[in-house]
């Protein structure tokens, strides 16, 4: 099965990220939103990142999951390969959900990128059962 | 969904259940065309529910699908009952248009573009994960979030006239870095004074036609084949951050319910939570002015370099394309003070506006449109009418037309280098593929969308100039 693949949008890179678990396709999704500026199968697996993060909803989790690596692409200079362990719990605090995860990259500046994803987006964006859809505006 | 034709170039979208206002948009019938494939109309529509949105949700001839407002929406909102929204100025806060005039020919200019483009390559970081000016403590982060240009050319990045002409004078003065977050702060300290990749560029041109001669002359353009530099960025990883830091804060504090899009989430203007966004996105505003300025000095430091001298490279001017602020407007024979929020659209205000720099005070604001790599861009002239019409608005660029991966597909970067050349246009890039995503074809007819906002009369025509040399990020 493939991991991802681009759909069609006028301005903006569009997205639909598979999985057999909301894990999975949140997994793909974020090697998706890096394969926008390069391609992730010629990145080493060099550096090793914790993610922690926090969401209201699915949706809120995901877009913030994403964002942590634009975050570290701009601070760090990290570009993501792959994520390595995922895990996505429900919880009864104020941000019902949380995220944690391993991601494997390397230092961008080694590697031909092209174009820049700004920001994640809600635009468009979808939690399915196998899937998930995010826009992207670069 | 009805649409409307009022006139040639104008459309509206009545006012159904949920809309406060109608819509407006500014189009001939090709660009309506392309406006109609995808969801521009119905998020015009969504801005037109908005509380407290005065008259009409705008959309200008280059307009294109967004998340919450269209690009290429303006909206006014009520500066006591209305609403701010981060969605509605972008995730690129003031991206933005800087152009400089030479005292050089192209012929004296081209046999040299080579060095010249080597030299702009090499001063101005481009790129993905580029960093920019080393080691910016915070505490000088936190002078340019507050004084923007002023921060840069007091640090010897420019010269005082610059400021004059930057819109806001190159300062929002609101800003106040507090309401920055630690996550944009350290986005943005790597950064400043970096171009960034996607459409961003510093473009060598030509001034290939003169339309107006009388204004031309006013805005520092004298003669055909005078060269130009244009340089469009804005306020990179910061912005994007200030944005989405906000629109988690709003959706958190005030719920998304009865929202048509997530990406409409707002707060009232007046609100605590309100206001804070409205001074950390001036804060982005100040660091985008501060990056095109400190561009602007290295790319005068080139041409010193190359020339031998930089004598006669004045700014013409600096406009915002993605920003909120409040302006006074006239609303059915009422001088009112409205929050304007523009993402994608240029401000265009005709001659006695107080805030146009005092040289334009009687032909009105220089406007600038870049094409897409490759394309002519444009210089209009603000108007009146745009002022009754558009709030003071109008396009910001060619918009796209198709998505980046179907250029991708449809064009290889080599080829689209090689054509280029052959038209006498030298291209200098990081990356094949960022040519592919930027080739002309993926966006609208420049000249189509500068040609509607003269006739629709929200920006006239002054001075069409191509490009001669482009350092793409």
């Amino acid at each position: 099965m493939k991991k991802y693949e681009f759909l069609e949008h006028t301005a903006d890179a569009k997205f639909r990220a598979y999985g057999k678990s909301h894990e999975e396709a949140f997994s793909n999704a974020a090697q998706a939103m890096i394969s926008v500026m390069a391609d992730p199968a010629k990145i080493e697996p060099k550096e090793k990142k914790k993610i922690s993060v926090e969401g209201r909803d699915m949706e809120a989790l995901l877009y913030n999951f994403l964002e942590e690596f634009l975050f570290l692409l701009d601070v760090e200079g990290f570009l993501l390969k792959e994520i390595k362990k995922i895990r996505i719990r429900k919880t009864k605090k104020k941000m019902p959900y949380s995220l944690e995860a391993e991601a494997v990259g390397d230092k961008a500046g080694k590697y031909d990128t092209h174009g820049n994803v700004k920001a994640v987006t809600y635009n468009d964006m979808k939690i399915a059962k196998s899937y998930v859809q995010v826009v992207v505006d670069i | 969904m009805e649409i409307k034709k009022i006139s040639e170039y104008m459309w509206q979208i009545p006012k159904t259940a949920g809309m406060n206002v109608p819509a407006v948009i500014f189009a001939s019938e090709k660009l309506m065309e392309k406006i109609k494939q995808d969801k521009t109309l119905e998020q015009a529509a969504n801005v037109a529910k908005l509380p407290g949105i005065i008259k009409h949700s705008l959309t200008m001839p280059d307009a294109h699908q967004g998340y919450g407002f269209p690009i290429g929406g303006v909206a006014a909102f009520d500066s006591d009952d209305g609403i701010i929204s981060p969605g509605g100025v972008g995730y690129d806060i003031n991206c933005g248009v800087r152009l400089l005039r030479t005292s050089w020919g192209e012929k004296e200019i081209v046999p040299k573009m080579g060095s010249i483009l080597d030299a702009v390559f090499k001063e101005v970081p481009a790129g993905v994960g580029r960093k920019g000016i080393t080691k910016l403590s915070k505490d000088v982060l936190f002078e340019v979030l507050e004084k923007g240009s002023n921060w840069a050319v007091s640090s010897g990045y420019g010269k005082k006239e610059d400021l004059a002409r930057t819109e806001e004078n190159g300062c929002m003065k609101g800003a106040e870095p507090q309401t920055v977050s630690e996550r944009a702060l350290s986005r943005g300290m790597p950064q400043l004074g970096t171009l960034g990749a996607g459409n961003h560029f510093v473009e060598i041109q030509r001034v290939d036609r003169v339309f107006d001669e009388e204004t031309a002359k006013t805005f520092g353009i004298t003669n055909e084949g005078q060269v130009m530099v244009m340089i469009h960025t804005g306020s990179r990883g910061l912005g994007h951050q200030i944005a989405s830091d906000y629109i988690k804060e709003m959706e958190n504090r005030l719920g998304t319910e009865g929202l048509p899009d997530r990406e409409l989430v707002n707060a009232p203007i007046q609100s605590e939570l309100g206001q804070k966004y409205y001074k950390a996105m001036s804060c982005a505003m100040n660091y985008a002015f501060s990056n095109r300025q400190l561009i602007t000095h290295w790319v005068r430091e080139v041409f010193g370099k190359v020339m031998g001298t930089n004598e006669g490279m004045d700014m013409v001017y600096d406009v915002c394309h993605n920003i909120a602020k409040f302006e006074e407007h006239e609303i059915d024979g009422e001088k009112r003070k409205v929050c304007i929020h523009r993402k994608g659209a240029t401000r265009s205000f005709g001659p006695g506006r107080k805030e146009i720099p005092e040289v334009y005070r009687s032909t009105g604001q220089p406007v600038l449109i870049p094409g897409s790599m490759g394309t002519a861009s444009y210089v209009l002239v603000g108007t009146k009418k745009a002022e009754e019409i558009s709030f003071g608005s109008t396009a910001h660029g060619a918009g796209r037309l198709m998505s980046r991966a179907q250029a991708i597909r449809s064009f290889r970067g080599e080829k689209i280098k090689q054509e280029m050349g052959k038209k006498g246009i030298m291209l200098k890039s990081n990356s094949w593929k960022g040519i592919a995503e930027e080739a002309a074809p993926a966006y609208k007819d420049i000249d189509e969308v500068a040609r509607v906002s003269d006739k629709a009369g929200i920006g006239k025509l002054v001075a069409r100039v191509t490009p001669l040399g482009v350092m793409k990020g």
